[in-house]
């Protein structure tokens, strides 16, 4: 950092709004529809495991060996077939969803009591339509759960996505390394911790109004 | 298919060539940089985390701001981080190791909480009227019940300091991570591909190695609980 | 052994678990405390092993206050069973059972051979040993919670609902196994339970608690039954407490009569000789085979052509109850209770109304009768040492009536002691009438038509306990008479 440089030149700050919104909007892009799509997919799979039991072991092995990969190394892999694109960023972030998604559906689906799955069996209810109107309502505040830590740490991980130009607010981070100029890094790096916390906050909210009967129970996370 | 086992091919001529065994370029100390890095920050990062997870668990006091804490640190982007203490303290291992133990602290100091916190109260009241003191309550029962969440805490630490660390080569760091930026900045895919070969054969034994660790530590008849992650 | 002075617990909310509470538990004997939730029966067991610390008086084990003791110390050398067992799940059976000796230092091997034994003791078989928790059934974890808070050989064991988490069989089969062990061990124990049933089945003796953590009645499960303090025990005790009080009164001493029994091989003409409508076959070892309808019988031929319909049960001579007896005669098809002796042989039978007859003097005079079962628990005291007769009215009654452990004790309440003196060295059941006609609740009571000192009345004997209450063995009895 040069000498005599501030922290923070907010004046820089101001000239950049429009700017900053504009990668702020990239960067919810690339963090979050990574968890709609994980989402798309544990919910079915996190079903399958619940039913069947032996499947669950490896599924969650997998998913877990996934997430171990760290993400830089895990970008480059899919570089060669899907470019320097968002998609390169938005896959593996996808697959890192799955170790936390799958185990909070099976838990969620698993947190149904026993005696409400027979009543409803015993009222009647079709299997799916027991799955789709009893258990899944019932298993959403674990789900959530799940689903705010994938969302708070994807938002995250989407600035390292800048190392192959696709990282939305890591623009500013790798720009202000380039130029040693903290500003940016700065204004970046609290920008996406604001936005993990709001995404968080917005998540316990729906999660209330989704489920009015969970309320002060408090799905931990 | 093809190009799948291109890569391999690719990525089997790198691993082979002899340049890639010796040097400050090499694989061994490349490796060693990196095992370097994520070994210290995850020790004392365990040795935080257990101290302070491990205490607020048994004496119940502080479980507000550890939760805090925890969810403040989970939305840290760990790039930002980096890059931020290199900018500001200059390209040298203490500052990002201190990045890296603060990143690694919450993982360990959350789910050792919760899994001391998650003591059945009965297990908890039966140690102490056997006549167990706070100490061997602790020690015989609680830690050995939270085993399998510390041991999580362990891994989900140890995972994202591996990938930090791979990270922090682009600040100017080295590890493992150098192939990778310093292929990316030469257009040189073999390298890129090859280093992250490597990044994930780490990555695989570390999971392993805690899986192996799960076995030895955790006791049979805790087995039955799948873990959270 | 264990005694409470004045102890009160009270919490910085303003609720008094315990209030003022006086107590003397007897050595080995069982004491078990009963009330509705709230009543701070709990607190109180949790503070013999400073589980709870008292905010006012003292709790002293074998004279010493026990807060002059370690806690973790004064824990080691108490048994502490609780409800859900509190297992080690992340241990073995065998370690959870060697937890005590583990923790006084005793050397792995001789912890768990001595947890081995233990085992064995609870009825648990060595295969277990090296399971886990989690793989065991709820009935089977509670008896490793018995057998590791016997680890060190402990005096006193502290139970709190131990048996209340499993099923209504479950529990019947645990507590008549506890009972078989308490006979062997005479362990001091203090035993929690909400279940009025399971304090009378087990108690030596039994202090209810009302709400707001005052005692309301400390006394033997007979007495309890037979004169409870007030409204609110009475009530807590239940409607049927009449009924109840038949399992304290030995069936050896029922008034049996002959009876229309015959040999299967007799001819059917004797049978209808008798006069009678119903006739009991027997075998040759005069064993009941089931009774035949004198109306329905065959022309010709014996008994053995006629159809015999089922006995209902019979009841044992040595070791049934009074309750057993009466249950016999109204299940019985003629109305006849079987009394059978050590060999399954008839002894002979009577009816409901020579039952109840024969019930309401034995039981009049029911009292706290020395303990035939339990002998030499030498239980006798369970007196409140109360600085506060008003909040005891249990102190009216006495444990030093039971019989021969009685004179032993020095420790009896001076208001007990002292009316109890014109006792009459009339035999066992007279100091113990001489302590009853103490009490004042005495004054209520019943006339008592049986006049110990009768020589002439056949009076039943009476036991203190009926162990095998309700445990289907004790019904035995030879089952249906079809063949």
């Amino acid at each position: 950092m040069r000498d005599g440089e501030p922290l923070i030149r907010w004046v820089w700050i101001g000239d950049h709004v429009g700017e900053l919104a504009h990668y702020t909007g990239v960067h919810l892009r690339l963090g979050l529809l990574p968890v709609l799509f994980g989402l798309i997919i544990s919910v079915p799979l996190g079903m399958l495991c619940h039913r069947y039991r032996w499947v669950y072991p490896p599924t969650l092995t997998a998913a877990n060996v996934l997430y171990s990969i760290p993400s830089l190394a895990l970008f480059m892999i899919f570089v060669r077939y899907t470019g320097l694109t968002e998609r390169t960023v938005m896959i593996p972030l996808t697959l890192y969803t799955l170790s936390v998604l799958i185990p909070n559906v099976v838990d969620g689906l698993a947190s149904v009591p026993d005696p409400v799955r027979q009543a409803a069996t015993a009222m009647g209810f079709s299997t799916v339509r027991r799955v789709l109107q009893v258990e899944l309502p019932i298993a959403v505040p674990v789900v959530v759960a799940g689903v705010r830590v994938a969302a708070v740490s994807s938002i995250s991980l989407v600035a390292v996505g800048q190392l192959i130009g696709q990282g939305g607010l890591g623009y500013y981070i790798t720009r202000g390394l380039q130029l040693d100029f903290p500003t940016p890094i700065i204004t970046a790096t609290v920008l996406i911790m604001l936005l993990a916390l709001v995404t968080d906050a917005l998540l316990v909210l729906a999660q209330r109004l989704l489920t009015p009967w969970a309320r002060g129970k408090g799905a931990k996370a | 298919m093809n190009d799948l086992l291109n890569q391999i091919e690719l990525v089997g001529e790198w691993l082979t060539s002899s340049a890639q065994w010796h040097g400050d370029d090499g694989i061994p100390h490349r490796l060693a940089e990196h095992l370097t890095y994520s070994g210290l920050s995850l020790l004392f990062a365990t040795l935080i985390g257990l101290a302070f997870g491990l205490l607020v668990g048994h004496t119940g006091r502080g479980a507000f701001a550890v939760a805090t804490v925890a969810n403040l640190a989970r939305a840290i982007p760990t790039f930002g981080l980096v890059v931020l203490v290199v900018t500001l303290a200059g390209l040298s291992t203490a500052p990002v190791l201190v990045a890296l133990v603060a990143l690694a602290v919450p993982p360990i100091l959350i789910n050792t909480f919760e899994g001391v916190r998650g003591v059945d109260p009965d297990t908890r009241d039966a140690a102490k009227g056997m006549g167990m003191t706070g100490w061997e309550v602790l020690l015989k029962v609680e830690v050995p019940m939270a085993m399998p969440l510390i041991l999580l805490g362990l891994r989900v630490a140890a995972i994202q300091v591996v990938a930090t660390a791979t990270v922090a080569a682009y600040p100017g760091l080295g590890g493992l991570g150098r192939y990778i930026v310093d292929g990316l900045s030469r257009n040189d895919y073999q390298l890129v591909i090859g280093g992250s070969a490597v990044v994930v054969a780490l990555a695989l034994v570390v999971q392993a190695v805690f899986t192996a660790l799960r076995r030895a530590v955790v006791s049979p008849g805790l087995r039955p609980v799948v873990a959270k992650s | 052994m264990i005694r409470f002075d004045a102890v009160s617990k009270n919490y910085p909310n303003g609720t008094t678990a315990v209030d003022a509470l006086s107590l003397e538990l007897a050595e080995g004997g069982l004491t078990v405390l009963v009330g509705p939730s709230g009543c701070g029966k709990t607190t109180t067991l949790r503070m013999v092993n400073r589980m709870v610390e008292p905010s006012a008086g003292t709790v002293s084990l074998r004279g010493q206050d026990i807060r002059e003791v370690a806690a973790p110390e004064l824990r080691r050398g108490i048994g502490y069973v609780i409800q859900h067992a509190g297992l080690f799940p992340h241990r073995t059976i065998l370690d959870n059972v060697a937890t005590v000796p583990l923790l006084l230092g005793w050397g792995k091997k001789k912890a768990r051979s001595r947890a081995a034994e233990l085992l064995e003791l609870v009825g648990l078989p060595a295969t277990m040993a090296k399971r886990y928790p989690y793989q065991l059934s709820g009935g089977q974890q509670q008896r490793v919670g018995v057998a590791r808070a016997l680890g060190a050989d402990p005096p006193v064991l502290l139970m709190d609902e131990p048996f209340s988490a499993v099923d209504p069989i479950v529990r019947g089969e645990l507590q008549a196994e506890f009972l078989r062990l308490q006979k062997e061990l005479h362990k001091t124990i203090v035993f929690v339970t909400h279940d009025i049933d399971e304090a009378i089945k087990l108690g030596d003796h039994i202090a209810v608690f009302r709400t707001g953590g005052k005692l309301a009645q400390f006394d033997t499960p007979e007495r309890l039954l037979a004169h409870p303090a007030d409204d609110f025990v009475a009530d807590f005790v239940g409607q049927d407490r009449g009924i109840r009080r038949l399992s304290f009164v030995q069936a050896s001493g029922l008034p049996l009569r002959e009876g229309p029994v015959l040999p299967v091989t007799a001819p059917v003409a004797d049978a209808r000789s008798l006069g009678e409508p119903w006739v009991l076959a027997v075998d040759a070892a005069r064993r009941p085979l089931g009774w035949a309808a004198v109306a329905d019988l065959p022309p010709g031929g014996t008994l053995a052509d006629a159809t015999l319909a089922p006995l209902g049960h019979t009841f044992a001579l040595a070791g049934d109850s009074a309750r057993a007896a009466l249950d016999a005669a109204l299940l019985s098809p003629s109305r006849l209770a079987v009394g059978v002796d050590a060999q399954g042989a008839v002894a002979g039978v009577a009816d409901a109304y020579e039952l109840s007859a024969a019930i309401a003097g034995a039981s009049a005079g029911v009292t706290t009768t020395g303990d035939a079962a339990g002998a030499g628990t030498g239980d006798g005291t369970g007196v409140p040492t109360s600085g506060a007769p008003d909040t005891t009215p249990g102190g009216v009654q006495d444990g030093t009536a039971a019989g021969a452990g009685a004179p032993a004790d020095g420790e009896a309440a001076p208001e007990a002691a002292a009316p109890a003196a014109p006792a009459a060295p009339a035999g066992q059941a007279a100091p113990a009438e001489a302590a009853e006609s103490a009490a004042p609740a005495e004054a209520v009571a019943p006339a008592d038509p049986a006049d110990p000192a009768a020589p002439a009345r056949p009076a039943a004997k009476l036991t203190k306990r009926d162990a095998g209450e309700g445990g289907p063995a004790e019904q035995g009895g030879v089952g249906g008479g079809e063949r």
